[in-house]
């Protein structure tokens, strides 16, 4: 029987500049309205479909920190009439592949499906997301899990710098926690409370798909209702803004280690701020992950003081930072932190270079085509598009913006964006010459 | 099962990958420069990676480390690029760049747009014979080597506890030296050693060059030829010929006590052989045990019986790395839930190993694996660069490219009874050695816990 009504909205033909080469998005509505981006080819006999709940695990019930989380980690253990054990041996019967993660903002499933079996691993991928049993011997092993990596977390200093810059920084929104939970709040958790989360999260009203690969739009319409028309309509209420509450400043951990772990930042910026792309330009010249940056350049090819160094714009839904972190040996993180203070005034009250801003942005129009690389990472890459609320277009006109920050551009932004004084160290370790202030 | 359980836990990156790709030419430039190409047009992008059969089990005594150390200072000035040049020119093409040491390969790559391939060629050639080696920088980038050893090594007691077993396993072979280096030798590596190396190993003959992406065999031979082409051959490399293990004949044992440790463990390396050119199959075997014992978080021996079943494990596997130019080792590993001690979660895995011996593998099992695996090959093909680093490991670890294009049939033609076989002798005939990772004591491990409770007050 053919699908009465299938909606194929466009197909933009979008030619990535510099390259004579099409990837062709094609929007998807299927007939149960679920909408989807796709990238169809039928090189290799596989699927990659990426489905993003949006939400993720700040849609926590105020008293039940780290629900969502383990609720996820539950999805592949054991659904409708199958046990954990039982659901694995179909998975694996199939060589099909589900990645089941949760983040603040997003519970992001990553399915890969061969072609020849393409239907019944689509019926496995809807058990687990519609019917998962959470079983109580499954809830326990896995509560077990969480628990044992908890007191990990208890002893790795990056997770305890990133627990604390958090608090400090977030306060009682769920930014401001673990979204794991805490050893309470995990082993008071009841089934109840998982299946309040699933309700909460797994709905329709916030699901993005991107797929690629081996299955033609009409197909891809028809297998997202499969797995996904199920599911409820509509979910839990967004989270609320947070506000920054970071003062400039110092705070040590006490950590058993010859070297320290210090992570940084201050407020950031906006996805959708007008001046997100200078911003962007403006981070990658600062740390943005390879040795031209300032700060690679300065803290570690000058000096010697680290193995590694970045910055980052955190850019969540609901809160924003711009930071960054490295670690070295107890007796240098001192002066690690004053080069850092340096560059972040000189470049506040400086700018930067013409060499600078002409090295980052043919670094970052010349690397953005080539992330298209494969079918898992285009799915990834087309449901974070819709996650953002990027236009589908936005392929096309993403290196246009890049290439049109100017050196005055990053100069303004430098001078909002960067503050020197208030940027605060949080350091896992025990450093030579550094106080805790405020 | 939660992946960063899975992840934590990870002694040795085993790869069941299966790794032959459907279009790959092989040829050898006039200066015995082999050379690998592996067409996929989907994507205008190439990945360009040049391996030196050479890493850390080829340092002379003494000098541990060298082999890495070497591999940072190639991003540093040549006779025609200043220092930075290289990763500088690369970003501004657009492109990314990295290098890799193990014990038994050095390895450069960049992934580029593939009209750019002829000057990352330029570049990759320039810094095989004419790096400088600027007194400064060596000094620099010492102090560098030596914090990444104190961020990847020194900072976890996993990378503590690893580098100790693997110094137990292997008591004269150079596999039980660190890549990293020994922190007292890594302080005294100078200008002299890393000149040294270089001067041993980085010429032509002793290297592979691997591109893959949207390039033809024919495009890739002329610009090698004219970019490697002019480096003359170095007739004296030496064969590499490293110190052997005696016969393992005592159990060892290695204590690892580490106020850090959150979740203590015990883990067990045997001695095994490593796939050999023309003679995979034991290797293959091997390969199919691991998978049947540690493949899978909830459907392999160790974790349904451990974990799901008996709810005494909050992780078991078993890992076995196949390619590997010397013998190469079979890991197990078991988390156990807490309250149960470390001897206790030794004996289980002994008495799972037993059982397993008695029972034998579930033919429905070793089909899911069987398909999996051939499974993989498709899913592989989606990673171009996957599939060119995998034929350099294989390349340098003695394998030849016929032997990475059989490896697919060798698993598949392996039976249950080689693979019962392979665990007899394992498990019932060779020594091994185990280890514990732990806490000193109660007493000791309280003291790192205020940790979290001084994170609160450390803001006034």
């Amino acid at each position: 029987m053919i699908p009465r009504l299938f909606g194929l909205l466009t197909a933009a033909i979008l030619v990535l500049p510099s390259l004579a080469r099409a990837i062709e998005i094609q929007e998807v509505t299927s007939p149960g309205g679920i909408e989807a981006w796709l990238v169809e080819d039928d090189t290799i006999p596989f699927v990659a479909i990426d489905i993003w709940f949006n939400g993720g695990a700040s849609l926590d019930a105020e008293d039940s920190r780290g629900a969502v989380h383990l609720m996820t980690g539950l999805l592949e253990e054991g659904a409708a009439d199958m046990d954990a054990r039982a659901f694995a041996e179909a998975v694996e019967g199939l060589a099909a592949g589900f990645e089941f993660d949760v983040y603040r903002d997003a519970l992001t499933v990553s399915a890969r499906m061969l072609t020849e079996n393409r239907d019944a691993a689509a019926d496995l991928l809807r058990a687990a997301l519609v019917e998962p049993r959470f079983d109580a011997d499954a809830v326990e092993r896995v509560r077990g899990q969480v628990l044992s990596i908890l007191d990990g977390d208890d002893r790795d200093p990056d997770e305890l710098a990133s627990r604390a810059f958090n608090r400090l920084a977030w306060g009682d929104h769920p930014y401001g926690s673990a979204l794991e939970g805490t050893r309470e709040s995990v082993s008071a958790l009841t089934r109840d409370d998982l299946l309040a989360a699933h309700r909460a999260v797994l709905a329709r009203d916030r699901v993005v798909v991107g797929a690629s690969g081996d299955i033609t739009a009409e197909e891809l319409g028809l297998l997202l209702d499969r797995i996904l028309g199920d599911l409820p309509a509509e979910g839990a209420p967004m989270p609320e803004i947070a506000d920054y509450q970071l003062p400039s400043g110092t705070t040590v951990i006490d950590f058993p280690s010859p070297q320290s772990v210090a992570l940084f930042g201050h407020e950031g910026i906006a996805r959708d701020d007008p001046d997100f792309f200078p911003a962007f330009v403006l981070n990658q010249i600062m740390g943005g992950g390879n040795f031209r940056s300032r700060l690679m350049q300065e803290v570690r090819v000058a000096r010697g003081l680290t193995y590694g160094i970045y910055s980052y714009l955190a850019t969540a839904e609901y809160g924003q930072t711009m930071g960054g972190r490295f670690s070295s040996s107890n007796d240098l993180v001192a002066e690690a932190i004053a080069v850092i203070r340096e560059q972040w005034a000189d470049v506040a009250a400086n700018g930067v270079s013409d060499e600078e801003l002409e090295a980052a942005k043919r670094y970052l129009t010349g690397a953005y085509p080539l992330r298209f690389d494969g079918n898992g990472r285009i799915a990834g890459i087309l449901a974070g598009m819709q996650a953002d609320g990027m236009p589908v277009d936005y392929i096309l006109s993403r290196n246009d913006y890049v290439e049109a920050v100017t050196a005055e551009d990053v100069r303004r932004v430098a001078e909002r964006l960067l503050q020197p004084d208030a940027l605060h160290f949080v350091v896992v370790g025990r450093p030579e010459g550094l106080d805790a202030s405020n | 099962m939660l992946r960063r359980i899975a992840l934590g836990f990870v002694l040795t990156l085993a790869t069941t990958a299966v790794q032959a790709a459907e279009n790959a030419t092989e040829f050898f430039l006039d200066n015995g420069m082999q050379v690998v190409v592996i067409e996929d047009h989907r994507s205008p992008a190439v990945v360009h990676m040049v391996w030196y059969r050479a890493g850390a089990a080829d340092e002379p005594p003494g000098v541990s480390g060298v082999a890495h150390f070497l591999e940072h200072l190639m991003f540093k000035a040549t006779d025609e690029l200043e220092s930075g040049a290289f990763s500088r020119i690369v970003e501004e093409n657009g492109g990314s760049d990295n290098a890799f040491t193990s014990w038994d390969y050095t390895g450069y790559f960049q992934r580029v747009a593939a009209d750019r391939l002829g000057l990352m060629m330029e570049m990759e050639a320039d810094r095989m014979r004419d790096l400088r080696f600027a007194d400064e920088e060596v000094v620099t980038e010492r102090s560098v080597i030596l914090e990444e050893r104190s961020e990847r090594v020194d900072s976890t007691p996993g990378g503590l506890f690893n580098e100790q077993m693997r110094a137990a396993l292997f008591l004269n072979h150079p596999y039980g030296v660190p890549i990293i280096g020994w922190r007292h030798e890594m302080e005294d590596l100078d200008r002299e050693a890393l000149v040294s190396f270089y001067e041993d190993h980085y010429w032509p003959n002793n290297a592979i060059l691997i591109v893959a992406g949207d390039v033809t065999p024919d495009e890739v031979r002329a610009l090698a030829e004219e970019h490697y082409g002019p480096i003359p051959a170095n007739p004296d490399i030496a064969e590499r010929v490293r110190p052997q293990e005696p016969p393992q004949i005592a159990d060892r044992r290695v204590i690892f006590e580490d106020e850090r440790v959150a979740n203590p463990y015990v883990a067990r390396a045997y001695p095994v052989p490593a796939r050999e050119p023309g003679d995979q199959r034991r290797a293959a075997a091997l390969t199919m045990l691991a998978q049947v014992l540690g493949g899978s978080g909830q459907t392999s021996i160790l974790a349904r019986r451990l974990q799901v079943e008996e709810e005494r494990a909050l992780y078991a596997a078993a890992f076995y790395d196949s390619t590997s130019y010397d013998p190469s080792s079979f890991n197990l590993v078991n988390v156990p839930v807490p309250g149960i001690s470390l001897e206790e979660a030794e004996a289980d895995l002994d008495r799972i190993l037993a059982a397993f011996l008695e029972e034998g593998i579930d033919p429905e099992q070793f089909e899911r694996i069987k398909f999996q695996i051939e499974a993989s090959q498709i899913y592989e093909e989606d990673s171009v660069q996957g599939l060119a680093r995998s034929y350099g490991v294989a390349l340098t670890s003695g394998l030849t490219v016929a032997d990475v294009e059989a490896w697919p049939d060798v698993l598949a033609a392996v039976t249950i009874d080689e693979v019962m076989a392979e665990a007899r002798t394992l498990f019932t005939e060779t020594r091994s050695v185990t280890g514990y990772l732990m806490r000193p004591d109660e007493e000791a491990a309280a003291t790192i816990e205020p940790a979290s409770a001084e994170a609160q007050e450390a803001m006034q």
